[in-house]
């Protein structure tokens, strides 16, 4: 095989040029058709795993499906207006908006200092930096769960490290736990959605922060900056590209995020603490159509909240110069 | 050399490096407590589950060995997980590598469109799309035959973009005149290809193949909607069945997870460094 390749490209041929003249016809169309044998393997899985389904979400969104999953015909909008009529919609929708935008905010904010902290050189660096990536490489499921184990109301240790430091007054199992009561959960699954999304955070902006000359730095010390100072007019605007890439890719995540809610409520009771995302999955159990329906929904969103924080953040940049 | 850096080790750090580096390892240590507590609980004996203490009394480190019983069917899914992961990693594998080559090597008409395709699907995730997933295995059939196959293919498709930008930009990295050195010396061009590039771009297809593969093993949504009888069950979703028990059997739930844990840990502190460039190289393009 790579005898054919060698008469086909002279070896001393650079790769990127166009094709050598004398060919014939066929081998033309042959060397049309090169791409696809090199690229098609690549776009034939992202047919089956990603345009494939995009298309069938779309397609069940307009069926009337039982909760049996038969097919009983053609839905019109009536998925669609099923959703919005949902009593629970707005409850849910007021979450997602709270639950993306504390978890980012509070991550994106936390993420600037831990960056800042592990920029410095210190003994024992790389061994402490290993350590915070523990959330990011652990399955998001299993870290949702040793939370909600740590958080159980008669024997978690929160409870009891809480309690020595004389904040719970007693362990009581006939009271409803943090877990139990919907404002206290989402409090509790946010700050683990914050500790999972840190470790990524932290190395994005990490990764910025090291791309930053440090000759900008010994100017600003010869010009008599503050550190203050030099954080504010170099560091912060020099970052602000690793910081807006980090945001988005948050934002996206943190709007998808399941296994969270799923472990640690099951977003109840009812709908309670169901974000858009798991009231979505929940639907799917019963009426496929309106899933369907939601997700494009969701999908909207997502795309409307991307477009929203990237304009944002243009505006933003025009505004510091 | 030797001198200075003894001479180096003999200077204490300053009070500033003293307090950095205090505040690092306590920060080390928070991300740290949870799954030191996953294994705490892990060798707790029953007895002791719901005890109070931070450290149960005596360890049941039996625990470890026991869990691995039929009746938990956490040894079937380990070997379910294994399949999803390897066979994933594997297909990303067969299938990022020439559109990375090719598109970090050739101009063509269509290379955009073809990347920003690839950025798409990154900006996915199977939770979006995840109805459309149960519909279209369902609609082939492949739930019925094995549910291994349709996960392989939904967890390479979502890997693919880390895949093909990691090893494009190493690819690219590459001089072109290496491979036409290794052309005039007699090699063709898949010649070049395997003797010079592979080797050369070879900690970006690590890091590729490590990244798919921790992904497809952690994977949680599309495992818990593509499977649907208890043998097929991989790893994450056993735990999640575990919930549903009336008792919870907490000890040998975080068993399987610490045994899950570690090797993933260790794998990602072998790649840690070269990860973010793949998860933040298209948007950045």
């Amino acid at each position: 095989m790579s005898d054919v390749a060698m008469t086909e490209v002279p070896p001393v041929e650079p790769a990127a040029t166009a094709p050598p003249p004398r060919r014939t016809a066929g081998r033309r169309r042959l060397a049309r058709l090169e791409p696809l044998i090199w690229l098609g393997p690549a776009i034939a899985l992202i047919a089956v795993v990603v345009i494939w389904p995009i298309v069938a979400m779309v397609q069940t969104s307009f069926r009337n499906i039982t909760p049996l999953g038969i097919d009983v015909g053609s839905a019109g909008l009536s998925n669609f207006t099923q959703v919005f009529q949902n009593p629970n919609l707005p409850g849910i929708l007021v979450r997602t908006v709270i639950w993306v935008a504390a978890v980012v905010a509070i991550t994106m904010v936390l993420s600037l200092g831990l960056a800042q902290l592990f920029n410095q050189r210190f003994p024992g660096r790389r061994y402490a930096r290993w350590a915070i990536i523990a959330p990011w490489a652990a399955s998001v499921m299993m870290t949702a769960l040793i939370f909600r184990w740590m958080l159980q109301p008669d024997n978690g240790v929160v409870y009891v490290f809480l309690h020595q430091l004389g904040i719970v007054p007693t362990f009581n199992v006939s009271q409803p736990d943090w877990l139990g009561e919907p404002d206290a959960a989402l409090a509790c699954m946010i700050a683990v959605a914050v500790f999972v999304s840190l470790p990524f955070t932290t190395y994005v902006l990490l990764a910025g922060l090291q791309s930053i000359p440090g000759e900008l730095y010994e100017a600003g010390r010869v010009d008599g900056a503050s550190r203050w100072y030099a954080y504010r007019r170099i560091t912060l605007p020099l970052l602000r590209p690793a910081f807006a890439v980090a945001a988005v890719i948050n934002l996206m995540n943190v709007f998808n995020s399941f296994p969270i809610i799923w472990e640690m409520t099951r977003g109840g009771p009812g709908y309670e603490t169901s974000t858009s995302t798991v009231f979505m999955y929940d639907l799917k159990g019963t009426f496929v159509g309106q899933a369907a329906a939601m997700s494009i929904v969701n999908f909207t969103l997502v795309v409307v909240i991307v477009l929203v924080f990237l304009r944002l953040n243009r505006w933003n940049r025009q505004e510091a110069y | 050399m030797a001198v200075r850096a003894a001479a180096a080790r003999r200077r204490l750090p300053s009070l500033k490096t003293s307090v950095i580096a205090a505040a690092a390892y306590v920060v080390a240590v928070i991300f740290l407590l949870p799954y030191l507590e996953m294994l705490i609980t892990s060798v707790r004996p029953s007895s002791e589950l719901y005890g109070r203490d931070y450290l149960p009394h005596h360890f049941a480190w039996s625990n470890l060995t026991n869990m691995w019983g039929s009746a938990f069917g956490i040894l079937s899914s380990v070997r379910v997980s294994l399949e999803i992961a390897g066979g994933a990693t594997l297909l990303v594998l067969l299938v990022a590598l020439p559109a990375a080559y090719y598109t970090s090597r050739r101009r063509f008409r269509g290379r955009a469109a073809f990347l920003l395709l690839v950025l798409a699907t990154q900006m996915l995730q199977p939770t979006a799309l995840i109805v459309g997933i149960y519909k279209e295995f369902l609609s082939f059939g492949l739930l019925n035959i094995n549910p291994v196959w349709s996960l392989i293919l939904v967890n390479a498709g979502f890997n693919l973009a880390f895949a093909i930008w990691i090893l494009n930009a190493y690819v690219g990295s590459i001089p072109v005149e290496l491979e036409e050195a290794a052309m005039v010396d007699g090699n063709g061009r898949l010649g070049a290809l395997f003797r010079v590039t592979l080797p050369l771009a070879m900690p970006g297809l690590v890091t590729a193949l490590i990244f798919t593969f921790i992904s497809a093993w952690n994977e949680f949504i599309s495992a818990l909607t593509l499977t649907t009888s208890s043998s097929d069950y991989p790893l994450t979703v056993r735990l999640d069945s575990f919930i549903g028990q009336y008792t919870v059997d907490w000890q040998h739930l975080f068993g399987a997870s610490v045994v899950a844990t570690i090797p993933v840990f260790i794998l990602f502190a072998l790649i840690e460094g070269r990860v973010v460039g793949g998860l933040t190289a298209g948007s950045v393009k």
